[in-house]
C-alpha cells in the first residue's frame, strides 16, 4: 500500500462539499459570525478558522500549567481512578486534552518542550477514519466529537498521528454542563469550544500559561494577533508530511 | 365466528391501554414539577405542557444537532436548560440531581418505565459558568 497521501481525493471531496454547501445558501444570504459577548445564534461560519500559535522558545521544561488549566476547564480534573486500577496503567490511559512533550534533535542534541494536543487539521485523519460520523470538523476550523453519534470503536485514535484522542474507560459521576462526557466515547481538544460560542476570545490552556507561549486565535482574519505573528516570523506544522494542514503551529522546533 | 371473537377482545384491550395510559399521563398533573425549581413558579415550559410530555426527546434530539455541529447555542430545546430550569434546590441550598429519587427527570421516567441516559454523559445539576464562557 502506497504510504502517499491522496491529495487529489482530498481536494475532490472539497470541491464537492463546496458546490453542496452553495447550493443549499441562497444567492446573495450570506451568513455572518461576528465577534459577539452573547451565545452564538448563527451557524458558525467557515470565514473563520480558529487555530493556535505554540511559541517553543517560551514553553518551559518542567511546567505543566496549560495541562491543569485546560482539565480544570473541562472538568478532566473530576476524573477519579477507577477502584483497584493500577495506577500506572491509570496514568498511562487518563483521558488528556494536552499532554507535554520533549523531542529531541538527534544530531544536535536539542531538546525541545512543548504542549501537545489535538492539531486541528484541515484534512483531518480522524474523521476519514471515523464509521459513524461521529469525529467531524466544524466548519470553523474545530475538529470535535459529536458523542451522540461515537460508538467508542477508537478507529479515530489510532488514525491520530498526534495520540491527541481519550477513551472514556469507565462511568462517570460528576461532570461540568459545558462539558459533557460518558463512558465508551472519545474525546480531544475542541479548542474550547463552549468559550467560542459564547463570545470568549481565549482558550484556558492559553489563560493558563504564564509564559506567553500559547497564542489563540482566528488564521483567516489578517488583523488577528494570531495571523500577524505566522505572517511575522516562521512556524511549524507538526508532521508536515502528511499534508493535513494543522491548524495548530509551532515556532522553534 | 372465533376470529372475530378474539379480534374485539384485542380491540378492546388496545383501547383500554390507550385510556389508561391518557389518565395516567393527566394524573401527573401540574404537580409533578418540583417545588424549589426555576420551573415551580412559571406557567409553562418553553412549548405547551402537553406537548413537552409527548415531544421533549424529538426536540432535544433535533436541537443537540444544531449545536454541536453549528454551534448555535441560542437553541430553544437544550438539555442544559432543562437541568437549569428543573432542578431543585434542597435546605443547604444545594442543586438536587434531576435524576435523583422523586426529582422531576426520574420521577416520569420512573414511572413510564423509560431509561434515562441523557445523564450519563451530561450534567445532572446546573454546574457554574466559568469567566470566560458559559
Amino acid at each position: 500500500m502506497s504510504g502517499k497521501v491522496d491529495q487529489r481525493r482530498r481536494e475532490f471531496v472539497s470541491v464537492a462539499g463546496l458546490a453542496a454547501a452553495a447550493s443549499v445558501v441562497a444567492p446573495g444570504v450570506f451568513l455572518q459570525a461576528t465577534a459577539q459577548a452573547e451565545p452564538r445564534s448563527a451557524p458558525v461560519s467557515s470565514k473563520t478558522r480558529y487555530g493556535m500559535l505554540i511559541d517553543t522558545t517560551k514553553c518551559v521544561d518542567g511546567c505543566s500549567d496549560c495541562v491543569s488549566g485546560c482539565e480544570k476547564e473541562n472538568g478532566l480534573d473530576l476524573l477519579k481512578m477507577p477502584e483497584g486500577a493500577d495506577p500506572e496503567e491509570w496514568d498511562r490511559q487518563r483521558p488528556r486534552w494536552i499532554r507535554t512533550v520533549k523531542v529531541k534533535d538527534r544530531l544536535t542534541g536539542t531538546v525541545t518542550s512543548l504542549p501537545m494536543m489535538c492539531q486541528h487539521c484541515e484534512f483531518p485523519p480522524c474523521q476519514d477514519v471515523c464509521p459513524t460520523g461521529a469525529s467531524f470538523r466544524r466548519v470553523d476550523g474545530i475538529v470535535m466529537v459529536d458523542r451522540h453519534t461515537c460508538i467508542g470503536c477508537r478507529y479515530c485514535m489510532m488514525a491520530c498521528p498526534y495520540k491527541a484522542r481519550s477513551f472514556i474507560h469507565e462511568d462517570i459521576d460528576e461532570k461540568l454542563t459545558i462539558a459533557p462526557r460518558g463512558k465508551g466515547c472519545v474525546e480531544s481538544c475542541n479548542l474550547c469550544v463552549h468559550r467560542r460560542d459564547n463570545g470568549g476570545t481565549t482558550t484556558a490552556c492559553q489563560d493558563a500559561c504564564k509564559h506567553g507561549a500559547i497564542l489563540f486565535g482566528d488564521l483567516n482574519d489578517p488583523n488577528s494577533e494570531i495571523a500577524q505573528e505566522l505572517r511575522r516570523q516562521n512556524n511549524t506544522e507538526l508532521r508536515a508530511d502528511l499534508k493535513l494542514n494543522t491548524g495548530v503551529r509551532y515556532r522553534g522546533i | 365466528m372465533q376470529d372475530m371473537f378474539r379480534f374485539g377482545t384485542r380491540l378492546l384491550m388496545v383501547m383500554a391501554t390507550f385510556v389508561l395510559a391518557q389518565s395516567a399521563v393527566a394524573g401527573q398533573g401540574a404537580g409533578s414539577v418540583i417545588e424549589g425549581s426555576k420551573a415551580y413558579g412559571l406557567d409553562s415550559c418553553v412549548e405547551p405542557t402537553p406537548l413537552m410530555r409527548k415531544k421533549h426527546y424529538a426536540f432535544l434530539k433535533h436541537d443537540r444537532d444544531i449545536t454541536v455541529h453549528q454551534g448555535v447555542r441560542t437553541i430553544k430545546h437544550s438539555l442544559a436548560g432543562c437541568v437549569d430550569c428543573h432542578a431543585a434546590k434542597d435546605d443547604a441550598g444545594n442543586y438536587v440531581p434531576v435524576t435523583a429519587e422523586g426529582q422531576f427527570c426520574q420521577s416520569c421516567h420512573e414511572y413510564a418505565g423509560a431509561e434515562l441516559p441523557c445523564f450519563s454523559c451530561h450534567s445532572s445539576t446546573p454546574t457554574k459558568a466559568t469567566k470566560a464562557g458559559d
